[in-house]
């Protein structure tokens, strides 16, 4: 069996702060970092391979230093890493990138023995675009079904079995076959943390295969910003709303004034 | 297609070094240099008072899209146990206003089993046309029976505009539709309006956790398809309208769908609502614990509000992870928002800035939470609640009197 994780380097969101005095970007020091929920699609196809045996590509698209990432998959256990990386690329939106990480796939698909089956995983959403639309888009891409929000998984025999949680109140059991793609939530498994032994073979036996454009044959008209439909027209800080009250005086008086603002906006 | 700076033009005032995200942009020698880490993303072509950068597109070879041919607003619906899900609604409401600005129809598009009863009702929401695909394997979902279906009406009837919840559902279906009919997709969308000129859609996101707002547009293609978070927009009052109900049977059978549904599992449904809650009150770390977190409700049942909690709060057990507002758990827009011993984390702000009023009541002045507040209390919650209560206690019985 062949197992595929798709993984993002993302920004650490939390760290993108705004300068309230310039209302601009505060840039310096954010980590990048990989998108936590890919984590958990490498701890599961590591479990699986642990279980049943398969051999697991991590691919990424993203500019060079997006290796880091998969350095950190390939620390984790995964056998091989593919880096897509061009120029050609940038500027891609979800379209354009399920099609580029189709090719890599596809590539590497060619070299699938008869009756091998094989899987793709991706986390539910990266959380810098949050957009969770390059799992099912990859999906149709490589025509095969997908099952998204998935919080179990199962092998059994020819069939894969999953938990798949659109809501709080439901869970919904589906059954398919191979080949299939699934995106996970964070409650499916715990990632582990790489070994000591599994860094230094990160860095030393195992290296990371970069593919660009001409590599992957990929048409022109469908990666990076010509390949998108969508394009970004305008980039904005939102102004805050309104004005900003600080109430003072005693606890009596602060509570007094606020419950009197309160009528005034029709809310009490 | 490639991006460059007209060095003549350039005034080297750096404003393009300041709103990039990417440190794409670097000022040498007072002129502005294009970077390797550039991700033509365009926010500076856009902030640059002298348009001295431009993003140049090839003329791609593909045969240009008539336009033209596509008219239309529709909205998706979704369903669970035989009820729409509200932000059905509320799209209709935002629908209804882009159908108004485009001189064109709203259709509510349902995949489904039981609603031959309630078509009535659901015409009076502001569509101008009901296109019905009755099933009744389409009572539950299947996300390649609704891939199927919708990409087919998509190509039969040619829409402008495609509306869908961001739920985890239409997430689900939305992308791949997207895909196999080549539309440009914008997900989680917070503002949607009209440019009249060219007909496009004006999609405005939260991105980078909701610290920067991206508006995103889809020029060269139709559809234009966006989600849109639940709780942004508001339904219409109910009104009585001539509209047109197409209801077409399809025999779809289990054999048809590539995913068979094994069993469904009901977990126990929470009686919480925050999406729709026109008052929240909401907990953070400085609450301090689980008994103080009382207070919290009872400012809640005063007010008939719902409570909500911080991140902290529900990892320490205070609250129940349904309560979670942020970006990890629920968006929400109420009238008031109450936050109580909440800093203000960029990941909860994104899941409330979208509130009409917003209260803060913290003992630390410099909390970020503050600044983002339109009233501020510095104090100890213990005794600001209490007094709240009292206060707001006396204000409704002088209202009754």
């Amino acid at each position: 069996m062949k197992i595929f994780v798709c993984i993002k380097q993302v920004p650490g969101v939390s760290e993108v702060k705004i300068d309230p005095k310039t209302n601009t970007l505060v840039r310096e020091g954010i980590p990048s970092i990989t998108n936590p929920y890919d984590k958990n699609a490498i701890e599961l196809a590591l479990s699986i391979k642990e279980e049943l045996g398969a051999e697991i590509a991590a691919i990424s698209m993203g500019p060079p230093q997006a290796e880091e990432v998969l350095r950190e998959a390939l620390a984790m256990g995964v056998d091989r890493a593919f880096l897509l990386t061009d120029k050609a690329f940038a500027g891609a939106d979800t379209l354009a990138t399920s099609y580029t990480l189709s090719l890599a796939i596809k590539k590497i698909l060619k070299e699938l023995k008869k009756d091998e089956k094989y899987i793709v995983i991706c986390g539910s959403q990266a959380i810098d675009g949050d957009t969770g639309q390059v799992g099912p888009e990859l999906a149709e891409e490589l025509d095969i079904p997908q099952i998204t929000y998935v919080q179990k998984f199962q092998i059994k025999g020819d069939k894969v079995i999953v938990e798949r949680i659109f809501r709080t109140e439901e869970v919904v059991v589906i059954e398919t076959n191979f080949p299939v793609l699934i995106s996970v939530l964070s409650e499916i498994n715990i990632p582990r943390n790489p070994t000591m032994s599994g860094i230094v073979d990160a860095y030393q036996k195992k290296e990371i295969h970069y593919l660009d454009a001409e590599r992957l044959k990929a048409d022109k008209a469908k990666i990076g910003l010509d390949g998108s439909m969508t394009q970004v027209w305008k980039i904005f800080i939102p102004e805050r709303k309104g004005e900003h009250i600080i109430l003072t005086g005693t606890i009596e008086e602060m509570v007094q004034n606020l419950c009197e603002n309160l009528k005034e906006d029709k809310i009490l | 297609m490639s991006i460059r700076v007209d060095r003549d033009l350039c005034t080297g005032c750096g404003s393009c070094v300041e709103i990039c995200l990417y440190n794409g942009v670097a000022m040498i020698n007072d002129i502005a240099q294009i970077t390797d880490d550039c991700n033509l993303c365009g926010a500076c072509v856009d902030v640059c008072p002298v348009e001295a950068i431009v993003i140049e597109r090839e003329e791609l070879k593909a045969e240009k899209m008539d336009l033209t041919q596509y008219r239309g607003v529709w909205i998706i619906a979704e369903h669970f146990k035989n009820k729409i899900h509200n932000v059905v609604f509320q799209l209709l409401g935002k629908g209804r206003e882009l159908a108004d600005a485009l001189k064109v129809n709203l259709s509510l598009v349902i995949l489904g089993a039981n609603f031959d009863d309630n078509l009535k009702e659901f015409s009076q929401y502001g569509a101008d046309e009901i296109i019905y695909i009755k099933s009744s394997i389409l009572k539950d979902y299947y996300s390649d029976l609704y891939v199927k279906t919708l990409t087919e009406l998509i190509i039969e009837h040619k829409p402008e505009i495609i509306l869908i919840g961001a739920t985890p559902m239409g997430r689900d279906f939305a992308p791949r539709v997207a895909k196999r009919v080549n539309a440009g997709l914008t997900a989680d969308c917070t503002g949607l309006t009209i440019d009249i000129e060219s007909r496009n859609l004006l999609q405005t996101r939260p991105t980078f956790g909701g610290n920067i707002m991206a508006t995103i547009k889809t020029p060269t293609s139709r559809p234009q398809m966006a989600t849109v978070r639940p709780g942004i927009f508001k339904p219409l009052k109910k009104s009585k309208r001539k509209v047109i109900i197409k209801k077409i049977d399809y025999d779809y059978n289990q054999k048809d769908s590539v995913s068979k549904i094994v069993k469904i599992i009901n977990r126990e449904k929470k009686k919480i609502n925050l999406e729709e809650a026109e008052i929240i009150i909401t907990g953070g770390r400085g609450v301090g614990s689980k008994e103080n977190f009382k207070l919290i409700e009872q400012l809640a049942d005063c007010l008939n509000a719902e409570v909500g909690g911080s991140r902290v709060a529900v990892e320490l057990n205070w609250i129940e992870q349904d309560h979670q507002v942020g970006q990890t758990g629920k968006t929400v827009s109420p009238k008031l928002y109450i936050a109580c011993g909440i800093s203000g984390a960029i990941q909860h702000i994104v899941g409330m800035q979208g509130s009409e009023i917003i209260v803060a009541i913290n003992k630390d002045p410099k909390a970020p939470i503050l600044k983002l507040a339109h009233y501020g209390i510095v104090g100890d919650l213990q005794k600001v609640i209490p007094e709240l209560i009292k206060k707001i206690k006396k204000i409704r019985t002088e209202k009754e009197i």
